[in-house]
């Protein structure tokens, strides 16, 4: 069911103020989004006033520092710190993107960071992502042939095989795209979402993969793939440049041709 | 949430407790800054259903004019004044823009546009060709009244 507005015990208060040290020249303003199992109390916003003349030029460095010189108790996932884990995919000034990925002067004002939007938060900004994984299993994200691989070289592609992958291997599953679609908000029950949608789209296009009649009855369905009305958030939103629409739209026309 | 996705929001506390999660801000303006991609498509979506209405007034005006000269002058009357022309106007303007919107969606079904810049200058267009038409619509009416 569509819901508009956040459950009570989800509305978001003001939180603890941390100034600037004193003598700090270039003054950036951080709120971010807290929440801690422990305290039974509602989610609140902390302001810290962070020296830019003594933090890298990423969002990552600056929550970084905050955790390391201002409060050890803020929670984040992070770890390549240059945009191929996926790990710190988080709502950075009201767009999904990652940390790291992200320069602190691309934001005009104070940075405003909340986790990934509409999903079940585990502490601060790390939400729960069991949903979207348990889809991934769902489109079964690996080769499936009843052709037995050659004994003695690899299943061998043309270039031009190898090419239509382009643009769809690249996705490092840091649900970005999902969450910032209103469809995967309201109906992320059942509908697959764009990261998954697009991981379906890289196997049905691979020409080594013999499943496709099968993966497309699969994802046939009121919800899991037409839930996509081309909003085209996904796309827009993308820290890795990726079309999740452009995948969903080509998934939506190689079911339409097959019905010839 | 009161679907499947229910189960998530249970987590425990250090002690081992439970206790129930929050769900994560994501309404589009308060939380998720409007962008053309969405605001087109919630666009598309409001004036589909101010069509869905406008329907009905359409069909109330022809019921109007089969049942005889009273009810036709009084909806007449209603249609031609400034509050009947706001509506309409509302109508014309919804009308043109799901016309156009909808040839986006058509290219985009037809496996075309997908593409950042391409999505954002055809929104812009929609948004501009949306205006040039229902001001042409009126001026022509305006002009033949």
């Amino acid at each position: 069911m569509a819901e508009f507005a956040l459950p009570a015990n989800s509305k978001v208060g003001k939180g603890e103020t941390h100034k600037a040290e004193a003598g700090a020249k270039r003054i950036k303003t951080f709120k971010v989004y807290r929440w801690n199992p422990d305290t039974g109390k509602n989610p609140v916003m902390d302001t810290y006033e962070i020296d830019l003349d003594k933090c890298g030029p990423m969002v990552l460095d600056a929550i970084i520092k905050i955790k390391n010189e201002i409060d050890g108790s803020l929670t984040f996932r992070r770890s390549c710190r240059e945009g191929i884990c996926g790990s710190c995919a988080m709502n950075i000034d009201g767009t999904n993107t990652l940390a790291c990925l992200k320069p602190i002067a691309d934001v005009k004002g104070d940075v405003t960071i909340t986790p990934l939007p509409h999903m079940p938060v585990v502490k601060d900004l790390v939400p729960d992502l069991s949903q979207p994984y348990a889809q991934l299993r769902s489109i079964e994200p690996w080769i499936q042939s009843d052709t037995p691989a050659p004994p003695d070289a690899e299943r061998l592609q043309s270039k031009e095989e190898r090419a239509e992958l382009d643009g769809l291997w690249e996705c490092i599953l840091c649900f970005c795209c999902s969450t910032s679609c209103p469809s995967y908000w309201w109906n992320g029950d059942r509908y697959l979402g764009p990261a998954v949608l697009l991981q379906a789209y890289r196997w049905i296009a691979d020409s080594r993969d013999e499943a496709t009649g099968q993966r497309l009855d699969a994802l046939e369905d009121p919800f899991k793939l037409y839930r996509c009305h081309t909003i085209m958030n996904c796309t827009q939103t993308c820290p890795k440049g990726l079309n999740p629409a452009k995948a969903i739209g080509k998934i939506k026309q190689l079911i339409l041709e097959r019905q010839g | 949430m009161k679907d499947v996705r229910d189960a998530l929001m249970i987590g425990r506390t250090s002690e081992g407790d439970l206790v129930r999660r929050p769900v994560s801000p994501f309404m589009l303006g308060s939380a998720y800054r409007f962008q053309i991609s969405s605001a087109t498509s919630i666009l598309h979506r409001i004036s589909g259903c101010v069509l869905g209405v406008g329907s009905l007034l359409l069909t109330l005006w022809l019921v109007c004019a089969a049942s005889g000269d009273g009810a036709f002058s009084v909806i007449q009357a209603f249609l031609a004044s400034w509050i009947g022309l706001v509506v309409l106007f509302g109508f014309t303007a919804a009308l043109f823009y799901h016309f156009c919107n909808g040839i986006r969606h058509l290219a985009w079904d037809a496996g075309r546009g997908f593409d950042i810049p391409v999505m954002r200058r055809n929104g812009k267009l929609v948004f501009v060709a949306t205006i040039i038409l229902t001001l042409a619509f009126w001026t022509i009416a305006f002009m033949v009244w």
